[in-house]
């Protein structure tokens, strides 16, 4: 009886790529099952209709993507992708002399800092929005303290109108506050490994600081700037939280159409061709960006 | 890149004005979780009353639950299936090597919103009644590749000859595999197992998605409060959270200490 066992285990034993193959098998099938086929499944649905009661027909149409061609779905998915670019441009140009400084600060207080890093990253997201709820309410924080510094007229209340809640300024800012850290511990990982004797012999060429910067730090880094650009720019595409909660009536992007029509209106097939629009969208954005700069290894280091 | 090359002070004094954007906001927060006045942000005393409230609030306590249900048995799960994966790929080719390393990305490079309409029209396709075993299982497949990733990172620099040596003293795969190889990579282990248990915790887009009634997680309560009238009541469950949090990256910190990670030699 013990034969037929021993002799799996023996075969087993001596194939490694066997070994291989069973460690992987259950990940496969879970995400093969409850992701992968999930996914397909959307791609089908996007070519059906909606059926009277808001289930979905199985047929092949392209009139879900002709929808999407209607001006105001155009609209909003341009907004999304132009408020998804200005938060990656944004949390780069905030997030990179953060990176920098912890990398260049003494090791002794590096990991300090990284870990006041980690903390509002690892903070739920709802309440870091909440956290910007209270600070641009029209009584709120930031409100009150330019009212009391007599900062809330002329050019001080122009730009507080700008960016209070329920515009899309105050979404903008939401959305650098939330993706920011997804931006600087890719960068920080990439800057920690530059080897200082680099810039010493740039200083040493007679190269000036500023000079050695771009010719050396800033392409050394680009791994990492590709990683947080990638990491801030997938998810701010889909965001629809941020817009819910900050935005107000005007502010709708891919993300909310793509929940209220699975959720609201139940019109899933359209649904779900505006989810493989929002897909292609991030793909194509992604491989053009890692074909001009490759791929970013800091990804999920 | 450190030692030679210390920050100037225009850096410095941008480094102070980074953390203070980081940190305000959420001080803020906690500093109003105390205040006595519902609604102004003008400060009117001190008091507890919000924590009070918070406590007696049956959905909160429901939620909680549900949350931690979710978490526990997605990080669980996640945890040994995607360590089982990074041992895969980081020691072993097999066919589909590739196919398998571009299906941990897929949650990388695939907005949060898609995955949630794709398992919530796949559970309707297939009759699952959605509740909290649609969310641990979306939960779970999330999980699995930061879980993976996280130890395929940590494996790197591991040894073999401690496994090989026991092997040689005669001991069998799976005592070598419970007295070496996982005290080993254990540091790894738990990190993934920490970020699984945070990532589960947090989500809020994919459990929209797979929730159904009765099975109202924290991160929805709190939307939910978020878009009715809010009162400090917020407040102080968010404080609660980020101690929470908190608490959980100072265990990760140590776990990370270099005297933890044995695996690096």
């Amino acid at each position: 009886m013990g034969t037929g066992r021993s002799r799996v285990l023996k075969f087993i034993r001596e194939r490694q790529d066997v070994q291989g193959t069973l460690l992987i098998m259950p990940t496969m099938f879970w995400l093969g099952i409850f992701l992968l086929i999930p996914l397909v499944l959307i791609v089908l649905i996007s070519f059906a209709a909606r059926g009277q009661y808001g289930d979905v027909v199985y047929t092949f149409s392209l009139k879900n993507y002709r929808n999407l061609l209607d001006r105001q779905y155009v609209i909003i998915l341009w907004d999304s992708t132009w408020i998804a670019f200005m938060t990656t441009a944004l949390s780069l140009v905030i997030g990179y002399p953060l990176a920098y400084f912890i990398a260049r600060s003494h090791p002794r207080y590096r990991s300090f800092f990284l870990f006041m890093i980690l903390v509002p990253f690892w903070t739920n997201f709802l309440i870091r929005i909440y956290a910007w709820m209270i600070m641009l309410r029209g009584q709120g924080v930031i409100g009150s303290v330019m009212t009391s510094l007599g900062l809330m007229r002329g050019l001080g209340e122009k730009i507080f109108n700008q960016i209070q809640l329920y515009t899309p300024g105050a979404v903008l800012i939401g959305m650098v506050y939330e993706f920011l850290p997804f931006m600087i511990l890719p960068l920080y990982s990439s800057l920690e490994k530059l080897d200082p004797s680099l810039l010493e012999a740039a200083a040493d060429l007679g190269a000036r600081p500023w000079r050695a910067f771009l010719r050396v730090t800033l392409p050394l880094s680009l791994p990492g700037i590709v990683a947080g650009t990638i990491l801030v720019f997938v998810p701010a595409m889909g965001m629809f939280v941020v817009p819910d909660l900050m935005g107000g009536a005007r502010t709708v992007l891919v993300g909310n159409l793509i929940r209220n029509q699975y959720l609201v209106a139940r019109d899933w097939p359209f649904g779900s061709a505006a989810s493989m629009v929002l897909m292609i969208l991030t793909l194509a954005v992604t491989l053009v960006y890692t074909h001009f700069f490759g791929f970013g290894e800091e990804l999920v280091a | 890149m450190s030692e030679r090359n210390p920050p100037g002070p225009g850096l410095k004094l941008y480094a102070v004005l980074a953390y203070a954007y980081l940190y305000v906001p959420i001080l803020i927060l906690i500093l109003f979780s105390f205040n006595a006045s519902k609604y102004s942000v003008n400060w009117t005393g001190f008091t507890l009353r919000w924590y009070d409230e918070l406590f007696r609030d049956r959905f909160v306590w429901l939620a909680t639950r549900n949350t931690l249900i979710i978490a526990f048995v997605s990080t669980f799960v996640s945890t040994v299936i995607g360590t089982a994966a990074a041992l895969a790929l980081h020691r072993y080719s097999f066919r589909g090597k590739g196919f398998s390393e571009t299906t941990l990305y897929v949650p990388v490079i695939i907005p949060e919103v898609v995955m949630g309409i794709a398992m919530l029209a796949f559970f309707a396709q297939v009759g699952f009644q959605l509740g909290l075993g649609t969310i641990i299982i979306a939960h779970i497949a999330f999980c699995i590749p930061f879980v993976a990733l996280t130890v395929r990172a940590r494996l790197h620099g591991f040894d073999r000859s401690l496994e090989e040596a026991a092997m040689d003293l005669g001991a069998n795969e799976w005592v070598t595999f419970w007295r070496i190889t996982l005290p080993l990579i254990m540091p790894g282990v738990l990190s993934g197992a920490l970020l699984a248990f945070t990532l589960s915790l947090d989500d809020y887009i994919i459990t929209l998605f797979t929730a159904g009634p009765g099975s109202t997680t924290l991160p929805l309560r709190v939307f939910a409060m978020l878009r009715q009238a809010v009162t400090p009541k917020v407040n102080a469950l968010s404080t609660l959270w980020i101690l929470v949090v908190f608490i959980l990256l100072v265990l990760v910190q140590w776990l990370q200490r270099p005297q933890n990670v044995k695996s690096k030699t």
